[in-house]
């Protein structure tokens, strides 16, 4: 440890200060800023000021859902009849054109009413057929891939994100010191691997050449489809290895950059060397003064990334050929399945809500000036 | 602020590398000539032979084609998709961070809400409905689309981070002396924006266009692999996503997908080292510096220190 050479400072009056008697020590100023209402009152406004920012987002998602198919070159709603007619070989019954033309457009309607028709049928869950798994409903479809996604972004966000934030603390902690003068360029490498690309090289080591994981799925066909099931749930993480391996390797580097740059700028607080001067514990310092600080902007960033988190996931899935709305995406595109792609769209979008909300709710509850300042 | 930036070792590194990729982006049908091969010349007597193999300095695909030069070709089409998108990204976030930064109010609000919205939803999936349709429109069966349009729609999608940071720098510029003193002259808006404003954001926006070129690349990746291609143009993503497709992986053949992978990740390391040493410009307090100058520092201290007692 490098002693620094620190001039003894005196002070610069002595003897007993003159307090002022007015207003600063007066009890209404003392202690935090108080809203009317206390914290807690806080907290739920601050709450409420988010949900009512989601829901604009959530009904803009909606609205671009709609606009997207009405502003892309040709007809869309003409090519999801056809590839009916296509696959059942004859021609689409008038409850189906209706049910298309609600979704995609009707040339005869104007275009408030299909707006309303619209939003009927996103209340309802109701997104007309798939066209390439005809006549499966595409709010089925959606059922049985989404679970699958959120158990791979969920628990993949969250692991990548404490390993992430874990080392990126110990990183910035002593700046410039060789576990960080080694690891910083090798995971700034790391992490400029494409996600997908990664995936791959993973599968080809091992899966193709290890043969120690599966190459494709999400759990085994064999077993009992059952989440009650033991054997069941072992080959669900069996299968789903590989993909969250390559998720938490793509994710964790970002957390670890942003964790050790803002730790960097802590542990040059006073506070920090306030804890030192104390006589504190090392550990007690790093975790308690410096890391809960620098933590902040990583819960902050939780809530920003995950749009990100899941356009990677859609990538992965397509790699591993895991059973997730990422796959569907990929199906829904390459076949020109316009319903499922539309509603996959807006689901992925409710998830990026839902998974801000949360990341938010954390931050309140890790800082309560967020809600005490307006 | 300018010098710091490229006196920044790691910087320097991240330009460097990033120069020697435009250099072969550029100079691409050059290179491909000392190889000897053209991307797309078949070697019906080197079928899928590993590296170092009848002149083939990175092996060939399995229709006998030279993974070099099409590493090579690949620079230029996903250079040029990252570039384009890049612009448009950056054209637009400028716009919209360093209005919304500097005019504030309603209008402010307005832009920070749209921002927002485009946010939180996840960009690459709307690119990829977005393509879909295209690509759907030209008829049953065809998947392709011209790269300058593949570039537009990762553009498009690709604006709110840069909105944000934009307009996080404009308003910490918005209330420095300098500011309230141009104002005070009487300077236009226009004029401060574009003499005064700007010129300050220069060094972050050019950072964050390399960040952008990379996330171009990346996308342009990522849709290729998921079935949106750019018919006919040779990228990174077209190797990685015809390996795939064509069986490199089963069968091993490593040089055919590991090279693509390789170079997009090296650009996107000069990419972040760059940024890095952009951070380290504008916070000083991330500068680790090196820890040799530091203890001959406080050598120096304790001589001093000695010496006067």
């Amino acid at each position: 440890m490098a002693q620094m050479v620190v001039e003894p400072t005196t002070p610069l009056g002595s003897g007993p200060r003159a307090i002022p008697t007015e207003a600063p020590l007066s009890p209404r100023h003392t202690g935090r800023l108080r809203l009317p209402g206390g914290l807690g009152a806080g907290r739920a406004r601050f709450f409420l000021r988010r949900v009512s920012a989601y829901l604009v987002v959530a009904w803009a998602a909606v609205t671009l859902n709609f606009i997207i198919p009405r502003f892309m070159p040709g007809d869309p709603a003409e090519a999801v009849l056809r590839r009916i007619q296509f696959n059942t070989g004859r021609a689409p019954l008038h409850s189906e054109i209706e049910a298309v033309r609600r979704i995609y457009g009707d040339p005869q309607k104007n275009i408030i009413g299909q707006y309303f028709d619209y939003w009927s049928g996103v209340i309802h869950f109701d997104f007309g057929v798939s066209t390439t798994s005809y006549p499966t409903p595409v709010s089925e479809l959606i059922l049985q891939a989404l679970p699958w996604t959120v158990f791979l972004v969920g628990s993949t966000t969250l692991i990548a994100w404490l390993i992430g934030t874990a080392l990126g603390a110990l990183m910035g902690w002593k700046p410039g010191n060789t576990f960080d003068s080694i690891f910083a360029p090798v995971t700034t490498f790391f992490h400029a691997f494409p996600g997908f690309w990664l995936g791959l090289v993973l599968l080809w080591i091992f899966a193709i050449k290890l043969q120690w994981l599966p190459v494709s799925g999400g759990y085994d066909p064999n077993v009992p489809f059952s989440l009650g099931n033991f054997w069941f749930v072992l080959s669900v993480i069996f299968y789903g290895a590989l993909p969250m391996f390559a998720l938490i390797f793509i994710g964790f580097n970002g957390w670890l950059f942003s964790m050790r740059n803002v730790m960097v700028a802590t542990v040059t607080e006073d506070y920090v060397l306030l804890a030192r001067a104390k006589g504190l514990k090392e550990s007690t310092i790093l975790m308690r003064y410096a890391a809960r600080n620098a933590l902040l902007p990583n819960v902050t960033g939780l809530a920003m990334a995950i749009g990100g988190v899941i356009g990677g996931t859609v990538l992965i899935e397509a790699v591993f050929t895991y059973p997730g709305m990422g796959f569907l995406l990929q199906n829904a595109i390459t076949q020109h399945d316009f319903p499922t792609m539309q509603t996959v769209l807006l689901m992925l979008t409710a998830c990026a809500i839902v998974a801000n909300f949360v990341a938010d709710s954390i931050y309140v509850l890790l800082d309560p000036r967020v809600a005490d300042t307006n | 602020m300018f010098e710091g930036f490229l006196k920044n070792r790691r910087v320097q590194w991240g330009l460097g590398i990033f120069g020697a990729f435009v250099f072969v982006a550029v100079f691409g049908d050059l290179l491909i000539k000392l190889v000897g091969w053209g991307p797309l010349d078949v070697d019906y007597d080197a079928l899928h032979t590993g590296p170092g193999h009848g002149g083939h300095l990175l092996g060939t695909t399995i229709s006998g084609q030279d993974v070099l030069a099409q590493l090579i070709s690949g620079a230029r089409g996903s250079m040029a998709v990252g570039t384009l998108s890049a612009l448009l990204a950056i054209a637009l976030g400028a716009f919209i961070g360093v209005s919304s930064g500097f005019f504030g109010g309603t209008y402010d609000t307005v832009m920070n809400g749209i921002t927002n919205v485009f946010m939180t939803m996840p960009s690459f999936a709307l690119t990829l409905i977005a393509a879909g349709y295209i690509s759907a429109a030209g008829g049953p069966g065809s998947n392709a689309m011209g790269w300058a349009l593949m570039a537009f729609l990762i553009g498009i999608f690709e604006w709110p981070g840069m909105a944000r940071y934009l307009r996080a720098q404009t308003l910490t510029l918005r209330s420095r002396d300098w500011a309230m003193a141009t104002k005070l002259l009487g300077e236009s808006r226009m004029r401060m924006i574009f003499s005064e404003v700007f010129p300050h954001l220069l060094g972050i926006v050019s950072a964050t266009f390399l960040r952008a070129i990379m996330a171009g690349i990346l996308a342009e990746a990522g849709l290729n692999f998921l079935g949106v291609s750019t018919g006919g143009v040779i990228s990174w993503g077209t190797m990685i996503t015809n390996a795939q497709n064509q069986g490199a992986l089963t069968l091993g053949w490593w040089w055919w997908f590991l090279t693509p992978g390789l170079a997009i990740a090296f650009i996107g390391t000069a990419a972040a080292l760059v940024n890095f040493g952009l951070d380290e410009v504008t916070n000083p307090k991330l500068r680790t510096g090196n820890a040799g100058a530091v203890n001959r520092f406080i050598k120096a201290q304790r001589r001093a220190a000695r010496a006067s007692a």
